[in-house]
């Protein structure tokens, strides 16, 4: 998708109306491997971008997730308390984390786009 | 761990057929080892719970110890009753240091004609020496660093490999044999790290590739990498050392006392036993407890543990998710009076106290083929 950008952290991030919804990239999901939880922010938090503000669980360890822009968290997606493996088996669609109502849509031009996140993803391998 | 970047890391004979797998090779205990394949910790540790799955542990140190007295000698360094041991035998127990603290944990075989060890692949350059320091004239210690070890593990383990050596399945738990399977001169003991019925299996090295392809094709065995074995082993709630015990930590604190032979507890004569002996009589000030968190969150090792609303009373040492369990546990040292089982306890996650009880181990029932 043309208007998905994607961060070095590894979250996918797709506007909407200024609204950012934000998840985690295949590559990184796959990295993680079985996800078993995951803690999300409060809905209303201020946040800062590059800001630790959610963590996701595997079998294996827990990974800090990161605001990759500036804004105010407007929705957390609760089924992945009951469903984290969601994460895994979608996790660019249903797999989502939460919403950001960015403080500065400009923010989100700045991140990478499809194919310069594969080729940062190339370079890590 | 080191940083693994800076030194040079071993490989185990099996090191090849891990990638010819699709296996996750990350450093541990200074090899390369695979800690999952494609099909993910989580299915590789169910599939070891439902049927059958191997595990490459070459990477643990094997030796022999052979001579006159050999097992007296080994009494020297260890607490285990190692000369009650029969022929046939195997069991499991700790190398204690001159403090009363853990140097390893290890399992030792009446061969016979010798004893064979295996210890831990991070412990071996410290556990090797040690043994040998105690050894009169007369004993030798062989290490054996051109041996494989391969587990396989599973209800269906033992009627898997008995189909290439039948008489594998009249092994008793913790019984040790030695069988021509596939071909291959190997040493079996009914034992494994899993809390499932399994063998554990030492084979030359330079057949092990050959041998473990024999194994992977009988019906239901499927590879398992470090990562299954991690949260099958805390489901089973066996220590691992390093995390769970190390030189600071006694046999008593660690819940282990009865790895101490009752012959070894009247005659004091082990490593340390004086620090074990006054633990026993007037308790020791902290113990190692299974401990469940409420809910899903998963509490991982260095975790503090609180009293509920209060002072830190301990630390979590192992955690994480049992995928049989389908849900969060752990184990951690608590201070003596908040070790009873359905004792609260808070756990500090990221700044959020998490809500837990001791509870009894294994938090999945072992079924050893008793």
């Amino acid at each position: 998708m043309s208007d998905t950008k994607f961060s070095k952290d590894h979250e996918w991030v797709r506007l909407e109306g200024g609204i950012a919804t934000v998840g985690i990239t295949d590559h990184a999901q796959n990295a993680l491997g079985d996800v078993v939880f995951v803690d999300l922010p409060e809905v209303g938090r201020e946040v800062a971008a590059g800001e630790s503000i959610a963590v996701v669980e595997s079998v294996k360890a827990a990974s800090d997730v990161y605001a990759p822009i500036a804004g105010k968290i407007v929705e957390v997606n609760s089924g992945l308390s009951d469903n984290p493996g969601t994460i895994n088996t979608a996790p660019t669609t249903d797999g989502w984390f939460f919403k950001i109502e960015a403080a500065d849509v400009g923010e989100i031009a700045a991140l990478m786009d499809e194919a310069a996140y594969a080729a940062y993803v190339d370079t890590l391998a | 761990m080191a940083d693994s970047s800076t030194e040079t890391l071993l490989e185990t004979p099996l090191a090849s057929l891990h990638r010819e797998l699709g296996g996750r090779m990350v450093p541990f205990a200074g090899y390369m080892m695979p800690v999952q394949y494609p099909a993910g910790i989580l299915t590789e540790h169910l599939h070891t719970r439902a049927a059958a799955a191997l595990f490459d542990v070459s990477h643990m140190g094997q030796a022999e110890l052979v001579g006159e007295g050999a097992a007296a000698a080994l009494e020297r360094v260890t607490p285990a009753d190692v000369q009650i041991l029969k022929p046939g035998r195997q069991k499991y127990g700790l190398l204690t240091t001159d403090d009363g603290g853990i140097l390893d944990d290890f399992m030792v075989a009446n061969l016979g004609d010798r004893l064979f060890l295996v210890v831990n692949a991070s412990r071996k350059h410290v556990d090797l020496p040690r043994i040998e320091s105690a050894l009169p004239a007369g004993v030798t210690l062989k290490p054996l660093p051109d041996r494989a070890l391969i587990a396989l593990q599973g209800p269906q383990a033992v009627a898997s490999i008995a189909t290439l050596a039948p008489g594998i399945a009249e092994l008793a738990f913790m019984g040790v044999g030695s069988f021509n399977i596939a071909g291959v001169a190997a040493l079996v003991s009914r034992s494994g790290y899993t809390g499932e019925d399994g063998v554990e299996i030492s084979v030359p090295a330079e057949q092990a590739e050959g041998f473990a392809r024999a194994l992977l094709a009988l019906p239901g065995v499927q590879p398992a990498g470090l990562g299954a074995r991690d949260s099958l082993r805390l489901e089973a709630g066996l220590c691992l050392y390093g995390n769970d015990i190390d030189e600071t930590t006694s046999a008593v604190e660690a819940a282990l006392t009865w790895t101490i032979g009752k012959r070894r507890r009247t005659e004091w004569n082990f490593p340390g036993a004086e620090r074990v002996r006054e633990e026993l009589a007037n308790g020791a000030k902290r113990l190692r407890v299974g401990i469940k968190p409420d809910g899903r969150q998963p509490a991982r090792g260095h975790t503090p543990i609180h009293a509920p609303g209060g002072a830190v009373i301990g630390e979590i040492t192992s955690g994480g998710f049992g995928p049989s369990l389908g849900g969060p546990m752990a184990m951690g040292y608590v201070a003596r009076e908040y070790a009873a089982d359905g004792t609260a306890l808070e756990l500090m996650v990221r700044g959020k106290a998490l809500p837990a009880v001791v509870a009894p181990t294994p938090f999945i029932p072992h079924r050893y083929a008793r």
